[in-house]
């Protein structure tokens, strides 16, 4: 089962792709730990293509969720056809840094990876594609 | 997100409910940078806040960081949701995280 939304990629349409995975699974009864935890990944992301991706003319960014069963797991692979990017290539943030010596980057990317239990990029046909799969069972 | 705040002398109490993501983050920032000002005691309430982002904690972390400079700051009540996201990022560390 494939499910697809193509919006600008703006800040302003986060909440309309983060209702539209949350419906998705809401619908495959998705344990609320990995929702949020999804629902998190999905804003980190989205939020880095809004911010990065197009400048100046905005673009559009493609949030795909793809069903998989036994074991139940989702993958959200994240298009746009902004400047190449590999998110995953950027350094982990030290968080042992006390409040004084932390920067504010770079947490976000670093949540996923925790989180989720693959994460991969590609630049595929003038797409950025991240690709996140997480079991929900 | 709503912000509730409650401000007696040099001590300013702030109930979040909701979500601190990146569209209401900067409604925090906002609400703070107006006043922080002679604050010693900055007191949070995160019993009715859902869902925190790294966008989320970067206004969390500038608040901790002004606090450290002019006096304590201390969060109060956080759900095992958010709890998870300051321990992913060892921002429990730190916080001063108290029942």
């Amino acid at each position: 089962m494939n499910h697809e939304i193509t919006v600008p990629a703006t800040l302003e349409k986060l909440e309309e792709v983060n209702n539209y995975i949350g419906g998705i699974l809401d619908g495959l009864d998705c344990p609320p730990k990995a929702r949020m935890q999804i629902e998190i990944a999905v804003e980190e992301i989205f939020v880095n293509i809004a911010s990065y991706a197009y400048n100046p003319v905005v673009g559009n960014a493609t949030v795909r969720l793809i069903v998989h069963e036994n074991p139940l797991s989702v993958d959200i692979q994240f298009l746009d056809e902004g400047v190449p990017y590999n998110p995953l290539l950027r350094e982990d943030p030290d968080i042992t840094l006390g409040a004084d010596e932390r920067g504010i980057g770079g947490l976000g990317i670093f949540m996923t990876k925790k989180t989720m239990d693959r994460i991969s990029y590609s630049y595929d046909e003038g797409k950025n594609v991240l690709t996140i799969s997480k079991k929900i069972e | 997100m709503e912000i509730l705040k409650n401000q007696q002398g040099s001590r300013l109490a702030v109930v979040l409910k909701g979500r601190l993501d990146t569209n209401t983050a900067p409604h925090l920032e906002k609400e703070l940078r107006s006043c922080l000002d002679g604050v010693e005691e900055l007191d949070f309430d995160f019993e009715a806040l859902d869902y925190v982002s790294s966008a989320g904690l970067r206004v969390i972390l500038g608040a901790q960081k002004q606090m450290n400079r002019q006096g304590e700051m201390v969060i109060r009540h956080v759900n095992d949701d958010v709890m998870e996201v300051f321990e992913m990022t060892g921002f429990v560390d730190i916080l001063t995280i108290e029942d």
